[in-house]
């Protein structure tokens, strides 16, 4: 095993673990600290796999902004640090059930894809190429369509949320 | 080579272990002598008064949703800067595209109210 | 990869971290000495000549007082936020630039650590993760002031991220890199403070509120919410937050001088290299000096105008010279 290896293989088992009390610690502060940790996790997997933009943007996007957008939410609710709610509710083995169907379903969908079997490949040294990268954002051979969609779903997203919490608001 | 990222891990830990070393060095060192009073939380001196973690206003959680927003696009906007010398007239223009429709997210939002604190 | 290397590297995070906190003991005298001339006092002078001990002294009754934690409060979260704190301060410093390549004991030195092509995003990712420590501080001492300013504090910071974010981008459209080696070098004939005078503006007035500096405070606003987020930290714990404000103060300026005021460039550079280092260091001490100023001189921000000044004049103001720089660079070009 290689020091990769071992790096690697503590990184996921410390990701896991902290999924793992994402979902079952009782306090939702305490749990958005734990997914902040998953998060981190998933950075140094990015990191691993010799990426730096992306491990980057993972940091910035997921840990700078939607983890402070969940801490908000947390302190938006009422009684966040109560202990005593139930966890779980009467249909806790219907969730059980269809998530455990999907996985499956995921895992047989994705294994007929030749790409599963592959072992990930690392990026070339010295990081990916930005302006490459940078080329293909605007080429319109290359991703220019996703990319001006993805500032229209951004606009899309911001309309839909603010008048869902604008409504709020008003109350 | 993972070398940037190795030297980044590097740093990281001797910066983790300062502050570590300061905290515990503080721990030993100090005087510990606590009694209930001293461990009560301080607001000036009155008792307090009612729950601290309790709801905040929802103002916070939408300037949250407007950043996320923005931040996405700001990123977006890196490799395009990156790789802008060896663009042409018509990558300009789609950049400029991309940053008008957002201009448009901001206008609206403005226009909302979502960017007044009251 | 060697293990020279490695050692080098060690040894060059070693320098860089004493030097910041050196830095940092050093910027708390400075900034008392130049408050107090501002204000026709003397400041500290007793502790050694012309007070340069008085550092050592508040570091050495710091370590030895009581630490208290409130018995209500989320008692681990409460002890590693200074922690968190700190490290995002020091670690942004990793990519800053010092100087060229020096000779020394027979071996060649570069004086940056790592020229990582992604300098300025990595720059930006830290600072987004430097909100932690202060939203977890005010929030865990389970107290209502600190915790209004742990949340105050995150609002502000997350919007003048955004026009932080942009100003970045000018500097790296003229380049065309993300790596602040190759910021710096490309501003050997003019800074980029003359090019960008607009992003640099920006920069100089989103910093100042991403450290929680005057005039925008708010989040430790003595008169309405007693300290802020550190309201309930004494001892060591309260002097890392302390640290990690004045060195949050130094990075920014290394970084908001390697990115417009030519970073470790000067006359006679290309003789002497060793020169390097300490045009930063006069730099940096001329910005920080106008950090404290505008302490001295302005007052505090509402807190409501202080987040529209972030989100309807400076993102705009930035995004606005984003593409004037875009369509100025086209027609030079063309």
């Amino acid at each position: 095993m290689t020091i990769m290896q071992i790096i690697f293989l503590i990184t996921a088992s410390v990701t896991l673990f902290a999924a793992l009390m994402v979902v079952s610690t009782r306090k939702m502060m305490h749990a958005a600290m734990w997914l902040i940790l998953v998060l981190f996790g998933v950075t140094i997997t990015f990191a691993l796999l010799e990426t730096r933009f992306f491990a980057i943007v993972q940091l910035v996007i997921y840990i700078g902004a939607i983890a402070i957008l969940i801490i908000f939410a947390v302190m938006l609710t009422r009684r966040s640090m109560n202990a005593d709610v139930p966890q779980v509710n009467r249909n806790w083995w219907l969730v059980m059930v269809s998530s455990l169907a999907l996985f499956v379903g995921l895992v047989t969908v994705m294994s007929v894809w030749e790409g599963f079997f592959v072992t990930a490949r690392t990026a070339p040294p010295g990081g990916e190429n930005l302006v490459q990268l940078g080329t293909a954002l605007v080429d319109p051979n290359g991703f220019v369509l996703p990319f001006e969609v993805a500032s229209l779903v951004l606009l899309a997203a911001m309309v839909g949320a603010i008048y869902v919490a604008a409504e709020r608001k008003e109350k | 080579m993972l070398s940037d990222w190795l030297y980044v891990g590097i740093f990281l830990v001797i910066a983790t272990f300062l502050p570590f070393v300061a905290i515990t060095l503080a721990g030993i060192l100090g005087p510990k002598k606590p009694n209930r009073l001293k461990s009560t939380i301080y607001e000036c001196g009155i008792e307090t008064v009612g729950e601290t973690w309790v709801q905040f206003r929802a103002q916070y959680y939408i300037f949250a949703l407007v950043f996320v927003v923005f931040d996405v696009e700001t990123v977006l906007l890196y490799p395009w800067a990156v790789a802008y010398n060896q663009l042409g007239l018509f990558a300009v223009a789609e950049a400029v595209l991309f940053v008008l429709i957002l201009f448009a997210a901001l206008v609206y939002a403005w226009r909302k109210g979502a960017l007044r604190w009251f | 990869m060697n293990a020279t290397l490695v050692i080098e590297w060690v040894v060059k995070s070693l320098v860089i971290i004493l030097v910041l906190t050196g830095g940092f003991a050093y910027t708390t005298l400075y900034e008392r000495k130049v408050l107090a001339r501002m204000q026709v006092r003397r400041g500290p002078n007793r502790a050694g000549p012309l007070g340069i001990l008085q550092p050592v002294a508040d570091g050495i009754k710091l370590i030895f007082k009581e630490e208290l934690t409130p018995h209500n409060a989320d008692k681990f979260i409460f002890t590693v936020a200074p922690v968190i704190t700190v490290v995002p301060a020091l670690v942004i410093t990793a990519v800053v630039p010092w100087g060229r390549e020096i000779s020394l004991f027979g071996r060649t030195f570069t004086l940056y650590l790592s020229n990582v092509n992604v300098a300025v995003l990595y720059i930006l990712s830290v600072t987004s993760i430097s909100v932690y420590g202060i939203t977890l501080a005010g929030w865990s001492s389970n107290n209502k002031y600190a915790t209004l300013g742990g949340v105050r504090a995150t609002a502000q910071m997350i919007s003048y991220e955004l026009a932080l974010g942009c100003a970045y981008i000018g500097p790296i459209l003229i380049v065309g890199s993300m790596s602040l080696v190759d910021i710096v070098e490309a501003q050997a004939g003019v800074w980029f403070i003359f090019l960008q005078p607009v992003a640099f503006l920006v920069y100089f007035l989103a910093s100042l509120a991403e450290v929680n500096r005057a005039p925008f405070d708010m989040p430790e606003a003595e008169q309405e919410l007693t300290a802020g987020y550190h309201t309930e930290y004494s001892g060591m714990k309260f002097a890392l937050f302390f640290m990690a404000e004045y060195i949050k103060m130094i990075a920014v300026a290394m970084i908001g001088v390697s990115l417009f005021l030519g970073g470790y460039l000067g006359p006679g550079i290309d003789r002497f290299p060793i020169l390097g280092p300490v045009y930063l260091f006069i730099k940096v001490a001329v910005w920080l000096f106008v950090i404290i100023w505008v302490r001295a001189t302005l007052p505090r921000i509402r807190y409501d105008r202080l987040m529209a000044l972030g989100w309807k004049v400076m993102f705009p103001l930035a995004l606005l010279s984003v593409m004037i720089t875009a369509l100025v660079l086209l027609f030079v070009e063309s």
